[in-house]
């Protein structure tokens, strides 16, 4: 989603983009902002911290990209690792 | 007897009329049989319809309940809908095996009695493999083979845990029960191994993305249900199902992250959305079985709403890896809306049917102070906006743009997915009216103004992770090895080195066995004399003369008079 040619598709253009994002952080603003006057009623009293979904959220995600990524070095072959070498296709 | 038809026969007949019809008879027929099985499905009443005597033991074929009809009933539903979206591409066997696959597991809803399941579970097993050797490639043959085993495998153990339970305790009936002896742990091991559970989860990514575009969607929805709703009425409240149900969700959102294959990543997010619902079979309350059912529905359609995007990509362009594809928004905007709803529905998005039916399962969790759970399935909610929610749409529809403009889907493809959207939107806006079809009747807000925003943040959140994490998922042309390395390599190699071992033994032996043979031969000749007419004559063969053999005769004679003498009389 990188192509700033004019001739392409609106979305995909730089200029959307950077909209985009901006309307993403407000929107992510407003989400941790709107627990000011709806109040989060945690169950196990650190979820009903101010902002904790949005801190959860990003850190399990990270957490769970680099323990991929690890196993990733462990796991990872080459997408023709099982082909039988005599196989016809 | 009972007057009314069993409503998995009717799908049953179906698909073999499909196989001997033609054109707009077959289409008919298609669409019609899983309508009239859904009509047949609400008139099961509750209880036990019918009962016979095989041998000793009662045998119940239909039994209703709201759970089992709720079960049925999307069953039905994704065989409508998958037919629809099938019909015009899809091969006559496909859909017929695929309609009999639904038909199995209509027939497990309404099974009374473990013999009874265990008949459906097995066609279901066989028509699922038969589903996915209509991929037609040689790579599907093999993964067929290789599914085909591994169902086969838990169908016996299934079949030994039946049996256990049937003469410890002379029933075979279908009643909660916990895995505390032998032939429990074998029906327990025996329905997770068709949940996808460890250490066998590998099974499912091997085998679906294998099928045709079409065979995937049908093989997304039955089995692994079918056993989720067996371990609801077989094991509800098993501790180990807690843990089971984690690990899967957890295997679930990183072998996905891992994938570049786009089918593969929407199957191994099967196995952890089915890792959701084993969770709270083993949390076991009310709202934790609710929750389970619910999920297992709105899991059912966004699942396959996923793989019918999905499969229109692979029907148009013929390829499914994330590093070949990209930018397909650009000619396929419908394919890529109803995707994005299928994502959105499956990371549970507030408005979404995800949403109504997975904040269930976190907050029977909740209530049963079950602390680690509850954040573990928070995390992985998270984690399956990464991997389905963003990852799938992202990495097919967006990215990079790949060049390729194909066709938007065909008319009853985009009809399929527009009914599902429609379905993921309705269960997810109206939730109080789906709620009142599961098993419990319990009050529960799905859109509390907490739960909304508590969500909101772990799912944006998430989203800002992915795009800023997203040098760190550059797609690889890789696979990621799994459990079944161990059979399809390791065990190989064994096999291979121990037959060139017993293949060096063979020939040792075979040398020996000649040697002596040979040696055998000669002494032989010696003796007896060589079977050409004129050769010598071995010594048992020569003309010898009367005196000589009447002095043998004397001494054989002498010798048996004194063995016969000396002989100890009591013998």
């Amino acid at each position: 989603m990188t192509n700033n040619s004019k001739t392409d598709h609106w979305l995909v253009q730089g200029a959307t983009i950077r909209w985009l994002w901006r309307i993403f952080i407000v929107v992510l603003a407003v989400t941790v902002l709107a627990q000011l006057i709806l109040p989060v009623k945690g169950y196990f009293g650190i979820d009903g911290w101010f902002g904790f979904g949005a801190f959860y959220g990003f850190l399990a995600c990270l957490a769970m990209v680099l323990v991929a990524k690890a196993l990733g070095f462990l796991l990872k072959r080459d997408e023709d690792y099982y082909q039988d070498p005599t196989a016809d296709d | 007897m009972t007057d009314f038809l069993p409503p998995a026969l009717i799908l049953l007949a179906g698909a073999l009329l499909t196989l001997f019809t033609r054109r707009h008879l077959r289409t008919a027929i298609i669409l019609a049989a899983p309508l009239a099985t859904l009509w047949a499905i609400w008139l099961v009443p509750d209880g036990v319809v019918a009962t016979y005597t095989f041998i000793d033991y009662q045998i119940e074929p239909v039994e209703g309940s709201a759970l089992r009809r709720l079960f049925a009933t999307i069953f039905a539903i994704m065989a409508f809908g998958g037919g629809l979206y099938a019909f015009r591409q899809a091969r006559t066997a496909e859909l017929a095996a695929a309609h009999a696959y639904g038909a199995g597991a209509i027939g497990v809803c309404f099974s009374g009695d473990l013999i009874t399941m265990f008949v459906w579970w097995e066609l279901m097993a066989l028509f699922s493999t038969l589903v996915v050797w209509c991929g037609g490639t040689s790579a599907s043959k093999a993964a067929g083979i290789r599914y085909a085993i591994m169902h086969l495998l838990g169908g016996i153990i299934l079949k030994v845990g039946i049996d256990g339970i049937a003469v410890q305790t002379g029933s075979v009936d279908i009643r909660p029960m916990l895995a505390t002896d032998f032939a429990t742990w074998m029906v327990l091991i025996g329905v997770l191994l068709n949940a996808a559970a460890p250490p066998v989860s590998a099974w499912l990514a091997d085998a679906y993305p294998e099928a045709s575009p079409t065979g995937s969607v049908f093989l997304s929805a039955f089995t692994t249900k079918t056993a989720v709703l067996a371990l609801i009425l077989l094991f509800p409240g098993e501790p180990v199902l807690i843990g089971v149900g984690l690990y899967m969700v957890m295997y679930g959102i990183l072998y996905a992250l891992l994938e570049n294959d786009a089918r593969r990543i929407l199957a191994y997010s099967i196995v952890n959305q089915v890792g959701f619902m084993v969770c709270a079979i083993g949390i076991g309350t009310e709202l934790a079985l609710n929750g389970a059912a619910a999920h297992a529905f709105a899991h059912i359609i966004y699942k396959a709403l996923l793989f019918m995007s999905a499969g229109v990509v692979v029907y148009r362009v013929g390829k499914s890896k994330c590093t070949d594809l990209g930018g397909l928004f650009r000619t396929m905007p419908l394919t890529t809306i109803c995707g994005i709803i299928g994502a959105l529905a499956i990371s549970g998005f507030p408005l979404t049917s995800g949403f109504t039916t997975k904040t269930m399962i976190s907050q029977a969790a909740a209530n049963e102070s079950l602390v680690m759970v509850y954040m573990l399935l928070a995390a992985a909610s998270a984690g399956v906006f990464l991997h389905a929610g963003i990852k799938f749409p992202w990495f097919v529809f967006f990215q990079k743009d790949s060049g390729l403009r194909p066709k938007d889907a065909p008319w009853n493809m985009a009809a399929a997915m527009v009914l599902f959207s429609a379905l993921c939107i309705l269960i997810g806006v109206f939730p109080e009216t789906f709620y009142k079809l599961l098993p419990y009747s319990l009050e529960y807000e799905a859109y509390s103004a907490s739960k909304v925003v508590f969500y909101l943040q772990l799912l944006l959140f998430s989203g800002l992770a992915f795009f800023l994490l997203l040098p760190l998922m550059r797609r690889t042309r890789t696979i990621s090895l799994d459990t079944d390395w161990l059979w399809r390599v390791a065990l190989y190699r064994l096999v291979a080195v121990t037959s060139v071992q017993l293949g060096a033994v063979g020939a040792r032996m075979g040398r020996l066995t000649d040697d002596t043979l040979a040696a055998l031969k000669s002494r032989a000749e010696s003796r007896f004399g060589e079977r050409l007419e004129n050769a010598r004559a071995g010594v048992f063969a020569r003309a010898w003369t009367i005196g000589t053999t009447a002095l043998w005769i004397a001494v054989l004679l002498t010798a048996y008079v004194l063995f016969y003498i000396i002989w100890p009389s009591e013998m």
